[in-house]
C-alpha cells in the first residue's frame, strides 16, 4: 500500500520515463512510511540528551535508555509480556463482547422500527452515564476478577458501534434499497448485498473509536481494581517509586493504540477497495 | 457502442421471452391523500410496441410508470398483462443508475439476472449484455471510475440480464449531456429492435420521444390528453420535417392547453 507499490503501474506507461522514476518514487515511498515516526524519534533523542544533561532528574522522568533497559529485564523476567498478554485478552475479549451486541441491536434498530421504538431511548439514557463512573459498583459486583474488566469494556466499546451501525443502516441510499427490492432481491440477499455493504464505512468508524474507549477503559480499570495486567504493572512500579516501569507501561500504551489503529486501517482498506476515498491512485481511468 | 454480443450465450438470454407482453391498463386511479395523480386511466399496448408517455411535471406519467413496473400499488383499476408473466418480465430503468458501488461493474450486471441461472452462467449472462452496451472491457471495474453515460449503460445491460418482456425506462437518459443521450438513445432503440420487447419510457424531452416511439401519449392533469401513432420508419433522421411537424402539433397541445 505504499505510494511506490500504487504508483508503479503508471511508471510503467511511460517508458522513456523508466530509468529515473522508481529510485525517486521509491525513497517517496519510504518517506511516506517513515514521516511520522520522525517526530517521535526526535523527542526521544531530545528527551534523552535532556536527561544525560541532569536537566531531567531520573526520579521525575528516566531517560529512554534506562526505560529500555527496564523494559529490557522485564521482558527477560517474562512479567512484561504476561502482562501485555493479559490485558491485551481482556481488551480483546470486550471489543468482541460489547462490538458485537452494539452491531447486532445497531443493525436491529436500523431495520425495524419496532425494536428501535423500544430501545432507543433505553440506550441513549445509559450512553450518557460515563460508563466510567460505575467503577465502584463494579467492583462491589465482581470484586477485581475479570468479569469486571470485561463488563467495563463492553459497556465501552458498545455505543460507539451501537450508534454508528444504526447511523450506517438508517443512512443507505433508498435508491439503491428500492433496486434491489425490483430485481427480486429476498430480503436477507438485501441485507448481505446493499444494506451491510452501505453501512461498513460508518460501522469502522464506529470501530476505531470503539478500540479507543477500549484502551482507555481497560487502563483506567486495570489501574484501579487488577492483579495483573499493564495498569497494575504500572500501578504496582508506583508504589515502589519505580518510575522507568510507569513511563514503559505507558509508552506501551502509545505503541498498542498505534497497532490497533494500523490494523482497522488495513482491514478498513480491505473492506472498503470499491469507496473512492480508499482507491488507489494508479486504478482511475 | 457497437460491440456484438457473443450470440450463443445471448440467445439463451432472448429465446424464452420471445417478443413483448401487451399491457392493459383499466380505469387505473392513485390518489395521494386529497391529490388524485391519475383519475381513470385507460390505455393498451400491444406487445413489442414502444410506446413514449410525456407531459409535465408532476403529470402523474412517472407514477403511470411506478404502477407498471410494481413499485406502487393503484388505488383503484387495473394492469394486467397479456402472456406468461413471471417476476424478471417487467424491469424498470431509473432516472440514476442505481448501480451498487461495492460492487464491480459485472457483478452489478448480475444484479438483474433470472434467479435460475447460477455461477459460471450468469457470469457469461452478464458479460454479454455487457458487450450489448459496449462495455465488455470495464466488466472489473468499480462504478466510481465510470462516466455518468457508462454507469447509465451498466445500469441498462442489468435491466436486460433477466430478458425482460416489458421495459419501463423513467427517463433514463434526462441527466445525460446532449451527445450522450443521442448515442444512448441509438442504442436503446438498436436493442429494442433485436429483442422485440414491449418499451413504455417516460421523458420530458418530446424530439426524445419522437426520435424513440411508435406511439406518444400525452399527459395532462392525470388524464390521457392525446394519444398520437408516430408512423415514421427508423431509424429517423433528427430533424425530418415530419419528425418537426409531429413535434409541433406536441408542444402546442402541451403548451397551448
Amino acid at each position: 500500500m505504499s505510494l511506490a507499490e500504487t504508483r508503479s503501474p503508471a511508471a510503467d506507461r511511460l517508458p522513456t520515463a523508466r530509468k529515473t522514476v522508481p529510485l525517486r518514487r521509491r525513497l517517496a515511498g519510504l518517506e511516506g512510511r517513515l514521516a511520522g515516526w520522525v517526530l517521535p524519534l526526535l523527542l526521544v533523542v531530545l528527551w534523552e540528551a535532556l536527561s544525560r544533561a541532569g536537566i531531567i532528574a531520573p526520579n521525575v522522568l528516566p531517560a529512554p535508555s534506562a526505560v529500555a533497559g527496564a523494559g529490557w529485564q522485564a521482558l527477560k523476567s517474562g512479567e512484561l509480556l504476561h502482562n501485555m498478554g493479559v490485558s491485551t485478552l481482556r481488551a480483546l475479549a470486550g471489543l468482541a463482547v460489547g462490538g458485537l451486541i452494539g452491531f447486532v441491536l445497531g443493525i436491529a434498530n436500523g431495520l425495524w422500527d419496532l425494536t428501535f421504538r423500544y430501545t432507543d431511548t433505553t440506550l441513549q439514557m445509559i450512553r450518557n452515564v460515563p460508563h466510567l463512573a460505575l467503577i465502584p459498583l463494579v467492583i462491589l459486583w465482581f470484586g477485581i476478577d475479570e468479569e469486571a474488566k470485561l463488563f467495563l469494556v463492553s459497556l465501552g466499546v458498545f455505543f460507539p458501534v451501537y450508534i454508528n451501525t444504526l447511523h450506517g443502516v438508517r443512512s443507505v441510499d433508498p435508491q439503491l434499497i428500492e433496486m434491489g427490492r425490483v430485481y427480486g432481491m429476498s430480503p436477507f440477499t438485501l441485507f448481505r448485498r446493499i444494506i451491510l455493504p452501505g453501512a461498513l464505512p460508518s460501522i469502522f468508524v464506529g470501530l476505531r473509536f470503539a478500540l479507543g474507549i477500549m484502551w482507555l477503559t481497560l487502563i483506567v480499570a486495570e489501574t484501579i481494581a487488577a492483579s495483573s495486567g499493564l495498569g497494575y504493572m504500572a500501578m504496582q512500579a508506583r508504589e515502589f517509586l519505580l518510575v522507568d516501569i510507569v513511563v514503559l507501561a505507558i509508552l506501551i500504551y502509545a505503541l498498542l493504540g498505534k497497532l490497533a489503529d494500523v490494523l482497522t486501517r488495513q482491514l478498513e482498506r480491505a473492506c472498503l477497495q470499491w469507496h473512492p476515498a480508499f482507491q488507489k491512485p494508479g486504478s482511475a481511468p | 457502442m457497437n460491440a456484438p454480443a457473443s450470440p450463443a450465450a445471448f440467445s439463451g438470454a432472448t429465446a424464452p421471452a420471445s417478443g413483448g407482453l401487451g399491457v392493459s391498463i383499466r380505469r387505473l386511479s392513485r390518489h395521494f391523500g386529497a391529490k388524485r395523480v391519475l383519475e381513470n386511466v385507460d390505455l393498451d399496448i400491444p406487445a413489442g410496441q414502444f410506446v413514449a408517455i410525456i407531459g409535465k411535471s408532476g403529470c402523474g406519467k412517472s407514477t403511470l410508470l411506478r404502477l407498471l413496473a410494481g413499485l406502487d400499488t393503484p388505488t383503484s383499476g387495473t394492469i394486467g398483462f397479456t402472456g406468461a408473466r413471471d417476476d424478471a418480465a417487467v424491469r424498470i430503468m431509473f432516472q440514476e443508475p442505481r448501480l451498487l458501488p461495492w460492487q464491480r461493474v459485472l457483478a452489478n450486471v448480475e444484479v438483474g439476472a433470472p434467479a435460475r441461472l447460477q455461477g459460471e452462467e450468469r457470469h457469461a449472462r452478464a458479460r454479454a449484455l455487457l458487450a450489448e452496451v459496449g462495455l465488455a472491457e470495464r466488466a472489473g471495474e468499480w462504478p466510481a471510475v465510470l462516466s455518468g453515460g457508462q454507469r447509465q449503460r451498466v445500469a441498462l445491460a442489468r435491466a436486460l440480464a433477466s430478458g425482460p418482456r416489458v421495459l419501463a425506462l423513467d427517463e433514463p437518459l434526462g441527466a445525460l449531456d446532449a451527445l450522450t443521450r443521442i448515442e444512448m438513445q441509438a442504442l436503446v432503440e438498436r436493442i429494442w429492435r433485436e429483442q422485440g420487447f414491449t418499451a413504455v419510457l417516460v421523458t420530458h424531452d418530446v424530439a426524445e420521444a419522437l426520435a424513440l416511439a411508435d406511439r406518444v401519449i400525452l399527459i395532462d392533469q392525470g388524464r390521457i390528453a392525446l394519444d398520437l401513432d408516430v408512423p415514421l420508419s427508423r431509424p429517423r433522421r433528427r430533424g425530418s420535417p415530419e419528425l418537426a411537424a409531429l413535434e409541433g402539433q406536441i408542444l402546442s397541445r402541451l403548451l397551448g392547453g
